[in-house]
């Protein structure tokens, strides 16, 4: 290598230092990455099979719903929902149908926020107001949201709602544990963060009797969750979107 | 200056307390959406963007357009367009002034808009939006109004001003561009996601705004004794023309990558918006919009109708509510239908909705009005 072609490589190295990091900030990518070693990961795996032995259970929406003052409207419109059930094959588009019966094709799955490793949602938001946790958990400051609903144009699981009216007289028992919301903001899972706080499950893991939900570490070699993955194959929503979920479906 | 906009006759006044009574009406509505939400309006959880989000972005690209005037005789000094340039700065003002009130109208959470400000997020393109838009508004306010008051004490405008007018242009590039990543950066979305978008944003805008000019200079032609020239007028013509064509151009490629590509998720929404098991409303508008756009263009391609006032200005109204449906309700809902889990919601504005958006428009035609009346009034002091 003569001087000048190592003045050049060392010109270019230099230039593309703070290019890389910038870009990689722009398109969220740096928020991948910022999950530090020894923090937790959470992450929820959810077995289908297991899930479908008590078909028409809604243990864990109604756990779920009732513990975080979520409202009922009843119509498709105004609709606030945590955690909900969708046809399998509008959960996974992606798969064939072409010889699955129309019974398999409906059967109801398990949809949540998926919290993903690089989300979305949080990338565009204007004001910060959603946001990553470095273990993994995407929030909401409901105080901050200006509800734009920029977050809920750039979900691509559907997983956000807003409240486009005062949802307190929709709430069937208000709990005094937890807050609720105001009109015009959006809002979602939030993986029970104040329940892995005082060291307990989400609530929809702890209301599954059928042992559908598993909830735990990623980062964790032995956890209930890394052990659930390794041998068996699984499948996370619009994986080749880059999302990077870490809601997991065991078939 | 602006006492000129206290002075006028019966036409004026009575166009200005129409706007007046559209404002009050649009405001009274506003206030029902602040006081119970969002609800009021036609959106829900699946289509979450509509008539509001829709107007803004046919807006920013009549904001944009402004430089069509302002680059050819800035640049080039093509002085054909030294007695419109200024309507089309104020018209871009107006413009502007609308597609901020737009995203103002569609908060959930309107008291809290200074958070943008407060906790800025260069990673969410909604905050350089903010910040382009602001400039442009600011730049077109300024770069307009001086220019006037030099005409209107004869003299040659400011020398800071030429870096102002030469630093609008790119903006105006930019404001459209900013607006169409808006949409183009989101992989939920497989209808926006399309590196074509920005370009297609600006080719329609290119068409529409223009058309809107020449629109407003022939009125003003009619109420005023100004007269911004016929030539400039076929200038400008055939400026909407290669515009729209390019436009027509971009939405076939689109079209083809798209369908000759095959990928589901990229057809489903096209197919949803044109084909006959859509929602009426939205497929209907689709089919006018085309229809419109195709007619516009024929009656411009050939120089003879295009030549002709009577048929121009017909060409130019189909060419202004093309796209206003296409970069509007055909662009924005359809973006939702289907949603990312199959369902096919059901989008129509409501009349709160509605009359907040008229209140909106009015508000904008009004500043419109009180900036055109003042560069009338000026440029008929100095004829006269």
């Amino acid at each position: 290598m003569n001087r000048r072609d190592f003045l050049k490589i060392a010109c270019f190295s230099v230039a593309g230092l703070p290019a890389r990091s910038t870009l990689d900030r722009f398109t969220g990518k740096a928020l991948a990455k910022s999950t530090m070693i020894g923090q937790p990961k959470w992450a929820m795996v959810v077995d289908l099979k297991a899930c479908l032995t008590k078909p028409g259970c809604r243990d864990c929406i109604d756990a779920c719903h009732s513990i975080h003052n979520v409202p009922s409207f009843n119509n498709p419109k105004d609709e606030v929902k945590w955690i909900w059930t969708s046809p399998f094959k509008e959960v996974f588009p992606d798969q064939t149908y072409q010889f699955t019966s129309r019974e398999v094709q409906a059967r109801p799955v398990l949809v949540l926020c998926n919290h993903c490793d690089n989300p979305p949602c949080v990338k565009v938001c204007p004001t910060k107001a959603t946001f990553k946790r470095d273990d993994g958990l995407v929030m909401m400051d409901y105080h901050r949201c200006i509800g734009c609903r920029y977050c809920m144009a750039a979900c691509p699981y559907g997983a956000r709602s807003f409240n486009w009216k005062d949802p307190r007289p929709f709430i069937k028992e208000i709990r005094q544990d937890f807050p609720t919301r105001t009109k015009g903001v959006v809002e979602k899972c939030s993986f029970c963060e104040e329940r892995l706080a005082k060291g307990l499950n989400p609530a929809c893991v702890e209301a599954c009797t059928a042992k559908g939900l598993a909830f735990g570490d990623l980062n964790e070699p032995e956890s209930q969750v890394r052990n659930m993955l390794t041998f068996k194959p699984s499948a996370r929503r619009k994986a080749h979107l880059g999302t990077e979920p870490k809601v997991f479906y065991l078939p | 200056m602006i006492e000129k906009a206290l002075r006028g006759g019966r036409i004026y006044w009575s166009w200005v307390m129409l706007l007046l009574a559209m404002i009050a009406l649009g405001f009274i509505f506003y206030v029902r959406q602040w006081s119970l939400g969002l609800g009021i309006t036609g959106m829900g959880r699946d289509v979450s963007w509509g008539l509001y989000i829709a107007n803004f972005t046919f807006l920013v690209g009549v904001a944009a357009s402004a430089v069509m005037v302002v680059l050819p005789y800035y640049l080039h000094n093509f002085k054909t367009f030294g007695r419109i340039t200024i309507f089309g700065e104020f018209l871009a003002v107006a413009a502007v002034t609308m597609s901020v009130l737009f995203i103002f109208v569609d908060l959930g959470q309107p008291a809290r808009v200074f958070n943008i400000m407060l906790y800025p997020s260069p990673q969410s393109v909604l905050f350089w939006d903010m910040i382009v838009l602001n400039l442009y508004l600011v730049l077109n306010l300024i770069i307009g109004w001086r220019t006037l008051e030099a005409e209107q004490q004869e003299e040659a405008p400011p020398s800071w001003l030429k870096p102002l007018v030469f630093l609008s242009i790119p903006l105006a590039i930019s404001i459209h561009t900013v607006t169409a990543f808006i949409y183009s950066g989101l992989g939920a979305r497989p209808f926006w996601l399309t590196a074509l978008l920005a370009p297609r944003f600006l080719a329609s805008a290119f068409a529409s705004g223009p058309a809107l000019l020449i629109i407003l200079c022939l009125i003003m032609r009619r109420v005023t004794k100004f007269d911004t020239g016929q030539e400039a007028i076929q200038k400008i013509a055939l400026i909407v023309t290669y515009a729209l064509s390019v436009h027509m151009f971009f939405f076939l490629v689109e079209l083809f990558t798209v369908f000759y590509g095959g990928i589901p998720e990229h057809m489903h929404h096209f197919q949803y918006l044109f084909g006959a098991g859509g929602q009426p409303l939205l497929t209907i508008s689709a089919w006018i919009s085309l229809i419109l756009t195709w007619t516009a263009f024929f009656i411009l391609i050939n120089p003879r109708t295009r030549r002709i006032e009577g048929t121009l200005i017909y060409a130019l109204l189909a060419v202004i509510i093309a796209v206003w449906i296409e970069k509007g309700l055909s662009f924005v809902i359809p973006g939702f239908i289907p949603s990312p889990l199959g369902e096919i919601a059901v989008y129509a504005p409501t009349i709160p909705e509605i009359l907040i958006t008229k209140g909106v428009w009015s508000v904008g035609l009004l500043v419109l009005t009180i900036l055109y009346k003042v560069a009338v009034s000026v440029k008929e002091d100095l004829s006269s």
